[in-house]
């Protein structure tokens, strides 16, 4: 691991300028993923903010029915809270189907939407990669691509969107807000939040430099079947080849987006309209399948129509 | 607010940045309330952590670097904990910080600063063994056991987990208190590996302590 220098910030706008002071300055919560990448010297800050004391650790009701989720709320604490158990239990299924019992205790709320790719060539320091290095290339177009993405790829970048909690975050509609150095906030809509790779595959959100998290809020909670279903390589503690979220009434519209498939967690508003049989194939439009990674098609096609039937019957 | 900062100038908020104020004053602790003279900056900075390890407070200026594990192994001298993967994929560093197991590979010491950590010798001992530790010993649930102080404290952990209403992918209705159910544990002791594949007994042993009758011996 690069050697770097650390540093405990107070409250969220002190972070955030502590981050636009420093150069190379990087925010650690959990760091389950920061320090596996930073002993792979992917991640190389030269300076850490601690951001572990500086609160946002609630979650709070909103005034309009919602919840306000503290950017540190670890996953283990938001997949128990009463109300995401209860109101959002797409939430719930979502987290508790990733990772170890020992990551959720530690990965917040906020950085597991900032978690980096799991393509192997990005982890690889010996191979090209556009995210780790810009202008590289991509040694996953042409390699082995069978987990990677086929929806929003590019021709710089096709790993997938690795996280379950913000394929939930997108069907729940959820807000990010965020303290910018100067101390302006600002929210961003979840669909916003994540950048498609285009030709700058390293910027992979819409954080400014030295932005902070500081909450997830969730509007008024949704009526009907809250689903996540994950099908992976092993039963548990692996990422998913294909997910399905979804929030199915019993009469009525769905709503669904799917992970392990996109560069990004997938929603397609305008594919929610119409028969259920045909949801999967308007979901999945535009994709390009590599020859190894073809077989997500029929299988998120399938999952998707399984959920759908099990919640409607 | 914290002040400006510069290279030679430590906020009193207690700036931990090494190389800045710690080298010629590796011992003087930083404080708030004690900010140290201006120091130059060094090749190795130094930062005190204060843990309360098995119940009792040390403290150790540490290169911020260094992971709760390598602190627990390589300062504090207790090696029960086990470096296997040192990647959170293997579980064999799971430690209790604070009441919740974590793996200690993919943490810094200097982030548990006047926490609380629990492994496996402050679990048990020889002659005092804790519960899970006997239950292990009598279900044989080892083969080669180094990856067993991890799993023991993360099972250990697991039973709290349930206890507590913490739902798991194996909750079939997660608005309700989960139940035990070897299913729960399966899914739950997923972080923890046991190359040896020791996992029958292991859940055996589990489902011992939790007062559930299980395999041919309970």
């Amino acid at each position: 691991m690069k050697a770097f220098t650390y540093e405990r910030a107070a409250t969220p706008a002190e972070a955030a300028a502590a981050a636009a002071r420093t150069p190379g300055a990087k925010f650690i919560a959990g760091g389950t993923n920061l320090l596996d990448l930073m002993k792979l010297e992917i991640e190389t800050p030269r300076h850490l903010i601690d951001v572990n004391r500086i609160g946002l650790d609630k979650v709070e009701d909103t005034p309009d029915g919602g919840l306000r989720i503290g950017a540190l709320v670890r996953n283990t604490d938001l997949a128990a809270h009463p109300r995401v158990r209860r109101d959002y239990a797409v939430l719930t299924r979502a987290l508790v189907s990733g990772a170890s019992g020992q990551l959720r205790n530690k990965a917040t709320t906020g950085g597991n939407l900032l978690q980096r790719v799991r393509c192997p060539y990005f982890y690889d320091t010996a191979k090209p990669c556009n995210k780790r290095k810009p202008g590289s290339g991509c040694a996953a177009i042409g390699g082995f691509n069978r987990g990677l993405a086929v929806l929003g790829t590019s021709e710089a970048c096709i790993a997938q969107h690795p996280s379950d909690m913000a394929v939930a975050m997108r069907v729940l509609d959820a807000m990010v807000e965020t303290v910018k150095p100067d101390g302006a906030t600002r929210t961003i809509p979840i669909a916003d939040f994540h950048k498609l790779p285009g030709t700058t595959p390293h910027i992979e959100n819409a954080l400014e430099a030295g932005e902070l998290i500081t909450a997830v809020t969730l509007p008024a909670p949704v009526t009907g079947t809250h689903v996540y279903r994950k099908v992976r390589d092993r039963s548990s503690y692996a990422f998913a080849l294909v997910s399905v979220a979804a929030i199915v009434p019993s009469d009525g519209r769905a709503r669904v987006a799917l992970g392990g498939v996109g560069t990004k967690p997938w929603r397609v508003e305008s594919a929610e309209a119409g028969d259920d049989a045909g949801m999967g194939k308007r979901i999945l439009a535009g994709a390009k399948p590599t020859t190894q990674n073809a077989f997500k098609l029929p299988l998120a096609e399938r999952t998707l129509t399984a959920v759908l039937a099990d919640a409607r019957s | 607010m914290m002040p400006t900062s510069t290279a030679f100038d430590v906020s009193r908020r207690g700036v931990l940045a090494g190389g800045v104020a710690t080298a010629a004053t590796a011992s003087v602790s930083i404080a708030a309330d004690a900010a140290p003279q201006s120091a130059p900056a060094s090749a190795e900075p130094r930062v005190p952590v204060t843990l309360k390890v098995n119940g009792k407070s040390n403290r150790v200026d540490l290169d911020p670097r260094t992971t709760l594990l390598d602190a627990l192994r390589e300062h504090w001298k207790l090696t029960g904990t086990k470096k296997g993967c040192d990647h959170g994929q293997c579980g064999a560093c799971t430690v209790i910080v604070e009441g919740r197991r974590i793996n200690s590979c993919l943490t810094l010491a200097v982030m548990h600063d006047g926490e609380a950590v629990t492994t496996i010798e402050g679990l048990g001992e020889p002659g005092d063994l804790h519960p899970m530790q006997a239950a292990f010993v009598e279900h044989d649930g080892y083969q080669c056991g180094y990856c067993t102080p991890g799993q023991i404290c993360s099972a250990v952990a697991v039973l709290d987990e349930i206890k507590a209403g913490i739902p798991s992918h194996a909750t079939a209705d997660v608005a309700a208190q989960p139940a035990f159910s070897i299913e729960e544990v399966k899914e739950r002791m997923s972080g923890n590996i046991c190359r040896c594949g020791a996992y029958a007994n292991i859940f055996d042993a589990i489902a011992d302590v939790a007062g559930e009758a299980r395999g041919a011996r309970a």
